[in-house]
């Protein structure tokens, strides 16, 4: 590696940071409530005892900023695991429905126990958006053996989008008003509402398995090369894939738990990471990707919140904004790729 | 052979559940490059897989150094063995120098972070196959002879005893085929590795190989030097040739001759025929060739293709029998080329030919026709 290359990678890893941390800042300081840097400080450090605006950002902006953070990096990291997995560059889970899936069993779970006077905790709800996650993972594996054709793998994830997202709508159309309204909102995906209890499981969740991740970085570069040039290498198949699985797997499954589906940022920041640091090493764009998808949370988060403030609208509609665009770059030019070959 | 690198025994290769191949005995030592040839969907590159462990061994064993490699963890065999596939590389955004890389892959820690030494041994084998150039490039955007040959210098990182081609020249130019089978040669030759491959051209597979193992009907068909298995029809057979016929002295095949009565008497020797022949045969007009020594270099492309030959006893004066036989042949012929632009003692007989031509108006020399 030239020194060109450790100097292009240690000023993208500098710029993502960056643009982390300030947006991080952002999110503690703008809100409806006019609270300046100075004061957010004194509420971090605990030096200030003035009740309202310390409890704002210690139990509101705080954990919200932390979640979005956390989420958002697991979420590229998991977009990121599914690419390598189906060595497609416009696989995530988002697509592939897996976060729709998720959606539905944390519905499903939440419906029950709200019927029976109970709140789900944070690792019930866990729970339920992994299964969900697996269940959808597991059909789009049964297909993906049937169809070659990457394309049309991503439009048989759409399609099982769907219909995990009209069953859902279908209970929900049968569920009590009370609770159409919590899932309604929490349904479109939003970072609002999340607790310091929440961002612990989160935490706990998000920072294991993107270490764990981080850890499969080096079969997964001899992966790249397809599967019949990583098993001469010494990969063990069978079982890199299944963690690969699980792993991308429970991270969309902890975002969707918390934060409802989120669009697009599984495809969109691993393209653009994998851009800017002009490589798609693991090693490099797994750390980078964490960074990125954290910033970038941030930055739509903000103006989800701050948009039309004090009304907010989805975190997905912000993210599929940005994220979008860049997943049809992503497809052209993989198409450029083919046609030049 | 006790010095053998690989050694399979009783061996069958199956796909899934359908046994391709069965009853292999193989041996390869060290330095020595083994070619496997037969006809398409004989399983040949069914055997190279199993013998790479990329299928499961149902049948018989196979043994590096020694050991059964149904008794090796897939890390140790990455040390000993490695693979130069045909496989499309779609990765995105890998650099030749990252393809290279991941050949030290079961040589380095947990995260495949490379030394110093593994980075030397990936320039060095980027070095000897010539891709060092293209270090920086993207593995996507460089020509089909270019990606082979990186994928071999990977191959070559890996460091193995044993290398396994899945026909590494398909898709090259004939430059490239030389280039890349003379580095194996090289590979084989400097550093004792055995190289096992498969190759669809014959002529190549004839000039490169130690020796050659012949699949054919789900079997060992032979398996000898390239001098034992080029030689009588053992080709032809192999393929079940019956459209034109295999010159195992050139390696190469002839189309089928144009049969019928000789319209065309062509006077040939020491190989200046061929074209002449060729082109014939290409413009459909049967034709007849003579008097050709059984020993001339032109022999046995003329019997490929000529509806009628005479010859003569290798290393004898062309006798006035074989001279009288071509004549009669030669004067039902519409038109005469007269391809050699000297005479000689041996072929003194197709002097008189020539003379016999002139006469006529049927003579063409052959630098008066337009090619």
């Amino acid at each position: 590696m030239t020194g060109k290359r450790i100097m292009r990678r240690t000023v993208c890893f500098v710029l993502l940071a960056a643009i982390a941390v300030v947006f991080f800042v952002m999110e503690l300081v703008s809100g409806s409530a006019d609270i300046s840097v100075k004061d957010v400080f004194s509420a971090l450090t605990g030096s200030s005892t003035d009740g309202t605006a310390g409890t704002i950002v210690r139990s509101i902006r705080l954990p919200r900023a932390i979640a979005a953070a956390l989420l958002g990096g697991g979420l590229s990291v998991s977009g990121f695991l599914l690419q390598s997995f189906f060595n497609n560059p416009i696989a995530g889970p988002y697509v592939l429905g897996i976060s729709s899936g998720a959606k539905l069993t944390v519905a499903l779970a939440m419906m029950l126990t709200m019927q029976n006077g109970i709140l789900l905790s944070s690792a019930g709800m866990v729970g339920a958006a992994f299964a969900g996650s697996l269940l959808s993972m597991g059909a789009i594996l049964l297909l993906s053996g049937k169809v070659k054709n990457m394309a049309q793998l991503i439009i048989a994830g759409v399609m099982i989008g769907y219909i995990c997202s009209a069953v859902t709508e279908l209970a929900v159309t049968f569920a009590d008003d009370a609770n159409i309204v919590n899932l309604h909102n929490w349904s479109m995906g939003s970072f609002s509402g999340i607790d310091m209890e929440n961002v612990r499981v989160i935490a706990v969740i998000v920072i294991a398995a993107v270490a764990a991740a981080f850890m499969l970085s080096k079969p997964m570069s001899a992966y790249q090369l397809g599967e019949n040039y990583a098993k001469n290498m010494g990969v063990n198949l069978r079982l890199f894939r299944l963690a690969l699985i699980l792993l991308s797997s429970i991270l969309s499954a902890c975002v969707t738990a918390f934060a409802g589906p989120v669009s697009f940022v599984g495809i969109a920041v691993p393209h653009l990471v994998k851009n800017l640091f002009g490589t798609a090493k693991p090693i490099v764009v797994i750390p980078a990707a964490f960074i990125g998808g954290a910033g970038f949370c941030l930055v739509c988060d903000l103006i989800a919140r701050m948009l039309f403030a004090p009304a907010e609208i989805s975190i997905s509609t912000v993210t599929a904004v940005f994220g979008a665009p860049v997943v049809i770059a992503a497809m052209l030019s993989r198409r450029e790729q083919k046609g030049s070959v | 052979m006790s010095d053998a690198v690989l050694t399979a025994r009783a061996l069958s290769a199956s796909y899934g559940k359908k046994v391709v191949v069965s009853g292999l005995d193989i041996e390869v030592c060290s330095g020595e490059i083994l070619t496997l040839i037969g006809p398409n969907g004989a399983g040949k590159s069914t055997v190279l897989k199993t013998i790479a462990s990329q299928l499961p061994v149902i049948e018989g064993k196979v043994f590096i150094g020694g050991k059964d490699i149904s008794d090796m963890s897939s890390h140790e065999i990455a040390k000993v063995l490695s693979v130069c596939l045909t496989d499309r590389i779609t990765a995105e955004k890998m650099t030749c120098e990252d393809v290279v890389s991941t050949g030290r892959y079961p040589y380095t820690g947990r995260l495949g972070i490379l030394s110093a030494e593994d980075r030397g041994i990936v320039h060095e084998a980027m070095e000897l196959t010539g891709v060092s150039a293209l270090a920086d490039r993207d593995i996507r955007f460089i020509s089909d002879g270019q990606r082979q040959t990186v994928m071999l210098a990977r191959a070559i990182a890996q460091q193995p005893q044993v290398l396994i081609l899945d026909e590494p020249t398909s898709f090259l130019d004939i430059n490239n085929k030389l280039r890349l089978l003379s580095i194996l040669k090289e590979l084989a030759r400097n550093r004792g590795i055995a190289v096992i491959q498969t190759l669809h051209e014959l002529d190549l597979a004839q000039r490169f190989s130690d020796r050659i193992l012949c699949i054919r009907d789900g079997r060992a068909d032979m398996t000898g030097t390239p001098e034992e298995v080029f030689s009588g029809d053992n080709i032809s057979r192999l393929y079940g040739m019956d459209c034109g016929t295999f010159v195992p002295l050139f390696g190469t095949a002839e189309a089928p001759a144009v049969q019928g009565t000789p319209k065309v008497f062509v006077i040939g020797g020491g190989g200046s025929g061929i074209p002449v022949y060729r082109r014939l045969q290409r413009q459909g007009i049967p034709f007849a060739a003579g008097v050709i020594h059984e020993n001339d270099i032109e022999f046995p492309v003329a019997q490929s293709l000529a509806a009628v030959t005479v010859t003569e006893k290798a290393f004898e004066p062309i006798s006035d029998e074989s001279v009288q036989k071509a004549l009669a042949i030669m004067e039902k012929c519409d038109e005469v080329i007269c391809c050699p632009d000297s005479f000689g003692t041996m072929n003194g007989g197709n002097r008189r030919l020539l003379g016999e031509a002139e006469k006529t108006e049927k003579l063409k020399r052959e630098q008066d026709k337009e090619i």
